[in-house]
């Protein structure tokens, strides 16, 4: 019976408690490690074949981009042929198409999103804004070059770039994996520090751990 | 909408009155009595709508303009009232109690311009800015390009050719070299 009496605040915030979310108790704090490909010559031709032809893309539409994604996805372009999939969730998937202009307070959620991909991942910046900033290169509030804050493996440049310029995006991140050049995720953890420290010098409200399991 | 500004002539000082169209006037009216004037449109003229409050930063002037725009769905004509606060210390009454909306525009507001409306709900809770630690980016003393260039790593432009330039130096190399110098010259080969 008592426990109907509290109130939701009370619930919350019970009393004695420390308010403070502790990452350390939730989050896992080691550092990423860079994965070096497999020795064996065949092995790692087999491995980088099947890994770009089971490209599964993050459903997370940052800027204008994202509504170039709905007509691949649909009957018209039908992805899918290409062995293209969109997953709904970070763990599932190992493309992240950034989608346009990226804000600050987006840029956390995406770091976040990246950082919890599984490890072969690829990121696709779709649009000058990437690039360059764009119509957005004054902003107080975007960010300029998105190389600065996550290892990009291929720009489609455009304004924006229509979805036949995505396929082809698609098809030259293909062919980055299967010569082995797509190493993304291993540029991200060898420069861990640098990439960590310009996206810290952007995200002010810093509350989340240094890498996100 | 005559007779709508008639009888708000009679019960409130309005300082001035522009016409825009026939359904929609804008009316200046002094910081303590906007309150009131936008209460007696809401509940007595029908002005049920709060369509947008926004801010100008006159910064010549020394005032922020906020603008309150309201709809009559029964007339469907338009009215804005415009109060002019002071720059220096940017405070406004809150209208959270007549429209519950009304509080995420202060709360923009508060964010953008640095307007305070007190006792509006959540109104100093960062909305898109998390974190910032600057002037407010909508006033007109903020530097927004150089503030971008400071923060963002703007990429370098490219470089620049003349064709009547590169021309001259490819068709007569002897007589360029004799009018830059060769120093020059060799810069300009290399397209720098």
């Amino acid at each position: 019976m008592k426990d109907d009496e509290k109130t939701i605040d009370e619930m919350l915030n019970p009393a004695g408690a420390e308010n403070e979310f502790l990452t350390e108790e939730y989050y896992c704090q080691a550092l990423p490690k860079s994965v070096q490909p497999v020795a064996n010559k065949i092995v790692r031709k087999f491995y980088n074949w099947a890994q770009a032809n089971s490209l599964w893309i993050l459903a997370f539409g940052t800027g204008c981009g994202s509504i170039e994604l709905p007509p691949l996805f649909t009957a018209r372009y039908d992805i899918s042929r290409f062995g293209l999939f969109p997953r709904p969730t970070p763990r599932q998937s190992g493309v992240f198409i950034i989608s346009g202009y990226l804000s600050v307070k987006t840029l956390k959620r995406v770091i976040r999103s990246y950082e919890q991909m599984q490890n072969p991942k690829f990121v696709l910046a779709l649009g000058s804004c990437t690039v360059n900033g764009g119509m957005y290169f004054d902003s107080y509030n975007t960010i300029n070059r998105l190389d600065y804050y996550l290892p990009v493996d291929v720009y489609i440049a455009g304004c924006m770039p229509r979805p036949e310029a995505l396929i082809a995006g698609f098809n030259k991140l293909k062919q980055l994996i299967k010569e082995g050049k797509a190493e993304g995720a291993n540029k991200y953890a060898e420069n861990f520090e640098w990439y960590k420290a310009n996206q810290k010098k952007i995200i002010k409200n810093w509350d989340m751990p240094e890498y996100n399991w | 909408m005559k007779d709508i500004l008639t009888r708000l002539d009679s019960r409130f000082v309005i300082e001035r009155k522009d016409e825009t169209r026939s359904n929609l006037v804008f009316i200046t009216v002094k910081k303590p009595v906007a309150i009131e004037v936008i209460t007696y449109l809401r509940d007595y003229e029908g002005f049920r709508h709060l369509v947008l409050i926004s801010a100008v930063d006159y910064i010549e002037r020394n005032v922020f303009q906020l603008t309150y725009l309201l709809h009559n769905y029964q007339l469907h004509v338009d009215i804005g009232v415009r109060v002019e606060i002071d720059r220096q210390h940017p405070q406004m009454d809150s209208i959270h109690h007549l429209w519950a909306a009304a509080g995420v525009y202060q709360r923009e507001l508060h964010e953008m311009f640095g307007i305070d409306f007190p006792g509006s709900p959540h109104v100093a809770e960062p909305m898109i800015l998390e974190g910032w630690d600057n002037i407010p980016p909508m006033r007109k003393e903020f530097d927004t390009k150089k503030y971008a260039e400071e923060t963002y790593f703007p990429r370098e432009g490219r470089f620049k050719q003349d064709p009547r330039e590169v021309m001259e130096i490819k068709l007569y190399p002897v007589d360029t070299e004799v009018k830059y110098g060769i120093k020059q010259v060799v810069r300009k080969r290399r397209g720098h």
